[in-house]
């Protein structure tokens, strides 16, 4: 009832306003006329009674006044009156509001996009239900993967985990009756939708009574964005019969619009039963040497600690490396949060996002810095305006929030604008799919948690840098100022300005000096030696999904190299099961040729495995240091041998020359010759200290995953074109993938292309409010001091003097500031160097960018100011005033 | 008017509340019957009335509506509401402590001290 009287008397004060006014001018004449009667009756004349009363009552205009005071909403409408004059002072210097707005909205939209993505990828937990109590197992002495046997054991056996899921990630040819396609999928364990807590869209999920054994589920289940783009919505989907590698499928549901398995960013096709694996052709189902299951994961049980599930998996792994000593090496487990590839990238990437983010909120600061200075040039101008203010009985209170809402109205202005840029930044990023083979979506899409952010840093810098002038307005004497004019004290000594002006210089360096060294990272990178040729065509094709299994994909590998190498320009063709540095590798253990006890955990090493054709080293450019390539000779009939790079023959055998001819173990036994070495490489990462390898001969160690290198002089795109209709020829049901060995670095380049272009983007910004606020200081000091520098050009001062007199302050900062800078960035770089292989800032080169940028920066910023120093005119000076 | 005893700050609200408890009232009407009830010994100066009617409007405990004085002159009327009714029941209990407190206060003697 109160409340509701108090915002009806807002809201007529607000809505009604002129019939409120109207209102009240009638209510005070009748109270006048009704005086002026009483008046009359007691013996007056009529006008005199009248006149008597409006005396009595008093000036009308200042009760109205005091009524419309009594309505209430008086914090409003004083709001509301700042903000139009506000507004009218910004109409009145555009250029200031506009300077001032872009400089707010590039910090505040650099700080929205890094932290959307920090959202994304850290902050925000994975799109289903309760997935704060959701751990991923990760084996110490190995990563992530498991075999199938093993998986189930743990999940069988474990009392910690409500239900412990599993999920591989796998590439298959789906045909719905025409045309068979490369689909990305997620193998996932039967209690994986309901582990979860994940409801279907449409038809059902498949569930752990589904799975009886290989090969016995197959079902399909489509994600929301699949069914969406490849069926159209089509609700009769369910029941359907697809081939999934020319096995027949039928599709069984739809997932609901915002699930996409667990993984960040990955986003598969659809879903099928893990048990029926073995479509793939390679791996077996229920080989427990074989880590291919890519990632275990489960709610724990509440109640339940980390601690508590370690040890519980633990104790299974002990029992299982008991029972299976032959295939088990030792396990013990830690838990990570499942959905960055668990820690595979998580680590660097929350490194290198929260530097980010710190290097993004200095930024806001120094463009904070550098407002707080503008405004306080501004007050310092507005000095006249504000003593008459003063002097005409405005109170300094009612000043300062006039200041402030100016202030908070820029900031709230530059963080909308920001807001705004940032979201439409973040779209385009959604869009991009960064690895063209590989269906991931950087999806960032800014939720409350970046909006409020957005909000919180705008009003939070609007008071930060709306607060740097109010000593100056406190201070103000209207009667001084309004006598003498603005008085142009210099500061000679150290000022909290300069001081921001040091910080906001150094920091500028740091991002130089960090840019540099990851941009010349990169660089030196591209140019290292990888061990293979980048100027080769790649083709890749797999042989299960159109069908081929067992002997027959050896045959029809041999016809794809033929028809490859029938090619007019073809120089040579090399087939192998994978390729260094492209999409993650695969390892097997090696043992000494003396060692019988082949457990896991005597092995000798734990070698990147390649199996390769005969002319895979000439087609590749993988050089042999001694020995001998592998010929046609070399098939399952002949005695086991292998080619090994420098790296495994030092370390298992001493040396190179000790390498060639001697013989190792692999894990089933098998003794192996090594009869070539190839020279080191990069396998799995740029940036990876000389790892071993070895290649064996495809025909000995077969594999239906066929990558084909064509060494060839043609250009790209014709040739491209000529693979696909020789694959074609050789089999139309196979889907083939085509790209060049260098675009197939996209994938291993793309976290530190990534961090470069962040760093040179923050770089520029740092830049940008670097040159401005240097800028800022040197012009204001130049027209503050125009006087003295006129009396020194008058009594014959040189060039370099005058200069020295206006502008060595300034310099003597930006000195500060870059070597500070220089120092801070040498020692952020080794932050770096995890992301950027090779970054090093120990590098004459980028010292010398540094030093070389950051002058050019002074240059840039000085440039007009000291023109304007040179072009004082010491006879006009000396006559103003 | 020296005569006139000067409003205590704070006490112009319950006056009027109390003014138009007694029967809807025009503004002119508060002055008068305020300066009735109290034998003429509180005047309320005229200018002040009106933010303080506004105010007790905006507090909800006066309703406004316009009507016919007695001498057929358009005028405001003011009434009472149910929580301005409370609020005067509790301004009077206040009031009528403080007021025999002091009054007991003021009439000690020093033999009770």
């Amino acid at each position: 009832m109160k409340l509701l009287a108090y915002f009806r008397s807002i809201g007529e004060k607000f809505f009604l306003r002129s019939q409120l006014s109207a209102e009240m001018d009638e209510e005070l004449r009748s109270h006048i006329a009704l005086r002026a009667e009483d008046l009359e009756r007691s013996g007056l004349e009529r006008e005199e009674a009248q006149r008597r009363a409006r005396i009595e009552f008093g000036g009308q205009e200042k009760v109205k006044e005091e009524c419309h005071q009594a309505l209430g909403g008086n914090l409003i409408e004083t709001a509301i009156q700042d903000v139009r004059l506000t507004l009218r002072m910004l109409r009145k210097s555009p250029g200031f509001a506009l300077a001032a707005i872009l400089t707010l909205a590039l910090a505040i939209g650099a700080n929205t996009v890094v932290f959307s993505i920090m959202n994304a990828f850290i902050i925000r937990p994975l799109n289903v239900p309760h997935a704060e109590s959701l751990y991923g197992l990760w084996r110490l002495e190995d990563d992530m993967s498991e075999s199938y046997p093993d998986y189930v054991d743990l999940r069988d056996r474990n009392h910690s985990f409500e239900a412990l899921i599993a999920y591989n990630v796998n590439e298959v040819a789906l045909d719905t009756g025409n045309n068979p396609s490369r689909s990305w999928i997620e193998e996932a364990s039967g209690n994986f939708f309901d582990g979860l807590n994940v409801q279907p869209y449409l038809g059902r999920f498949f569930h752990a009574s589904d799975e009886h054994g290989p090969n016995s589920a197959p079902y399909i289940v489509l994600t929301y964005k699949y069914w969406h783009t490849h069926f159209h919505d089509d609700r009769g989907v369910i029941g359907q019969n697809v081939a999934v590698n020319k096995h027949p499928y039928t599709v069984i549901g739809v997932a609901p619009p915002g699930f996409h398995g667990t993984l960040l960013f990955f986003h598969p096709d659809f879903f099928v039963p893990i048990v029926n694996h073995d479509i793939d052709g390679g791996t077996q189902l229920n080989d427990r040497r074989s880590h291919w299951v890519f990632i275990t994961m489960g709610h724990l049980k509440a109640g339940v600690t980390t601690g508590q599930a370690v040890a519980d998996l633990n104790s299974i792994g002990q029992d299982l490396l008991r029972k299976y000593p032959k295939d088990e090496g030792k396990m013990t487990f830690k838990l990570v949060r499942p959905s960055m590839y668990g820690d595979y990238i998580g680590g660097p990437v929350r490194e290198f996002l929260t530097g980010l983010m710190l290097l993004a909120s200095l930024i806001l600061l120094a463009a904070c810095a550098n407002l707080g200075s503008l405004f306080a040039a501004r007050a310092a101008d507005r000095s006249r305006e504000v003593a008459l203010r003063l002097a005409l009985g405005s109170s300094r209170k009612r000043i300062l929030r006039g200041l402030f809402t100016e202030a908070v109205l820029i900031s709230l202005a530059g963080g909308a604008v920001g807001l705004g840029g940032s979201i439409f930044l973040l779209r385009q990023l959604s869009e991009w799919q960064p690895f063209p083979r590989f269906p991931g979506y950087m999806a960032v899409t800014p939720d409350s948690n970046v909006y409020l952010l957005a909000l919180l840093l705008a009003l939070a810098s609007g008071f930060l840098f709306g607060a740097v002038p109010v000593r100056q307005v406190l201070q103000t004497n209207p009667y001084e100022v309004v006598k003498t004019g603005s008085s142009g004290r210099i500061g000679r000594r150290i000022t909290a300005r300069d001081v921001l002006l040091v910080v906001q210089i150094a920091l500028c360096a740091v991002l130089v000096t960090s840019s540099l060294v990851a941009v010349r990272g990169l660089a030196h990178c591209l140019r290292s030696n990888f061990g293979f040729d980048l100027n080769t065509m790649l083709a890749e094709t797999d042989p299960p999904m159109a069908g081929y299994s067992g002997d027959r994909v050896p045959a029809l590998q041999k016809r794809m190299i033929d028809a490859l190498k029938a090619i007019p320009g073809v120089e040579s063709v090399g087939l192998a099961d994978q390729l260094p540095l492209s999409e993650g590798s695969i390892y097997s253990n090696v043992f000494a040729d003396t060692t019988s006890d082949l457990r896991p955990s005597k092995a000798a090493m734990n070698p990147v495995i390649f199996k390769v054709s005969p002319e895979y080293f000439q087609a590749a450019g993988t050089s042999l240091l001694s020995g001998r390539s592998f010929s046609s000779h070399d098939d399952k009939d002949s005695s086991r041998v292998a080619v090994v790079n420098g790296q495994f023959a030092r370390r298992m055998f001493g040396s190179i020359q000790n390498g060639l001819g001697s013989y190792f173990k692999m894990p089933d036994g098998t003794r192996t010759q090594v009869v070539g070495i190839a020279e080191d490489g990069k396998y799995d990462r740029l940036g990876e200290s000389p790892r071993p390898a070895m290649y064996l001969p495809i025909l000995q160690s077969p594999s239906s995953s066929s990558w084909m290198v064509l060494r060839s002089r043609r250009d790209s795109q014709e040739l491209g074109g000529a693979i696909r209709s020789a694959l074609r020829e050789v089999d139309a049901a196979l889907p083939v993938y085509i790209t060049t060995r260098y675009r197939a670095l996209d994938t291993v380049l793309f976290g530190p292309r990534m961090a470069t272009l962040a760093l040179g983007i923050l770089g520029g910004l740092g830049a940008i409010l670097a040159v401005v606020g240097i800028f800022g200081m040197a012009a204001y000091s130049v027209s503050k001091r125009l006087r003295e520098l006129g009396i020194r050009v008058a009594l014959g001062g040189q060039r370099k003097e005058v200069l020295q007199a206006a502008l060595g302050r300034a310099f003597k900062l930006l000195a500060y500031g870059s070597a500070a800078g220089l120092v801070l960035g040498i020692l952020a770089s080794r932050v770096l160097a995890f992301i950027v292989a090779q970054a090093t800032p120990r590098d004459p080169l980028v010292l010398a960018g540094v030093v070389f940028a950051m002058a050019l920066l002074g240059l840039l910023a000085t440039w007009i100011p000291a023109r304007r120093a040179l072009s004082v005119d010491p006879l006009r000076l000396l006559r103003e005033d | 008017m020296t005569d006139q005893a000067q409003i205590l700050p704070g006490t112009l609200d319950i006056l009027i509340l109390k003014a138009v408890s007694l029967g809807p009232l025009h503004g002119y009407g508060v002055l008068l019957r305020i300066g009735q009830i109290s034998g003429q010994a509180l005047l309320i100066e005229q200018g002040a009335l009106y933010p303080a009617l506004f105010r007790l409007v905006r507090q909800g405990l006066l309703k406004a509506s316009w009507g016919t004085s007695e001498n057929n002159r358009r005028a405001k009327f003011y009434e009472l509401t149910a929580s301005g009714r409370k609020r005067l029941r509790e301004q009077m209990e206040g009031w009528n402590r403080l007021a025999t407190a002091m009054g007991s206060a003021l009439a000690a003697q020093p033999e009770e001290v």
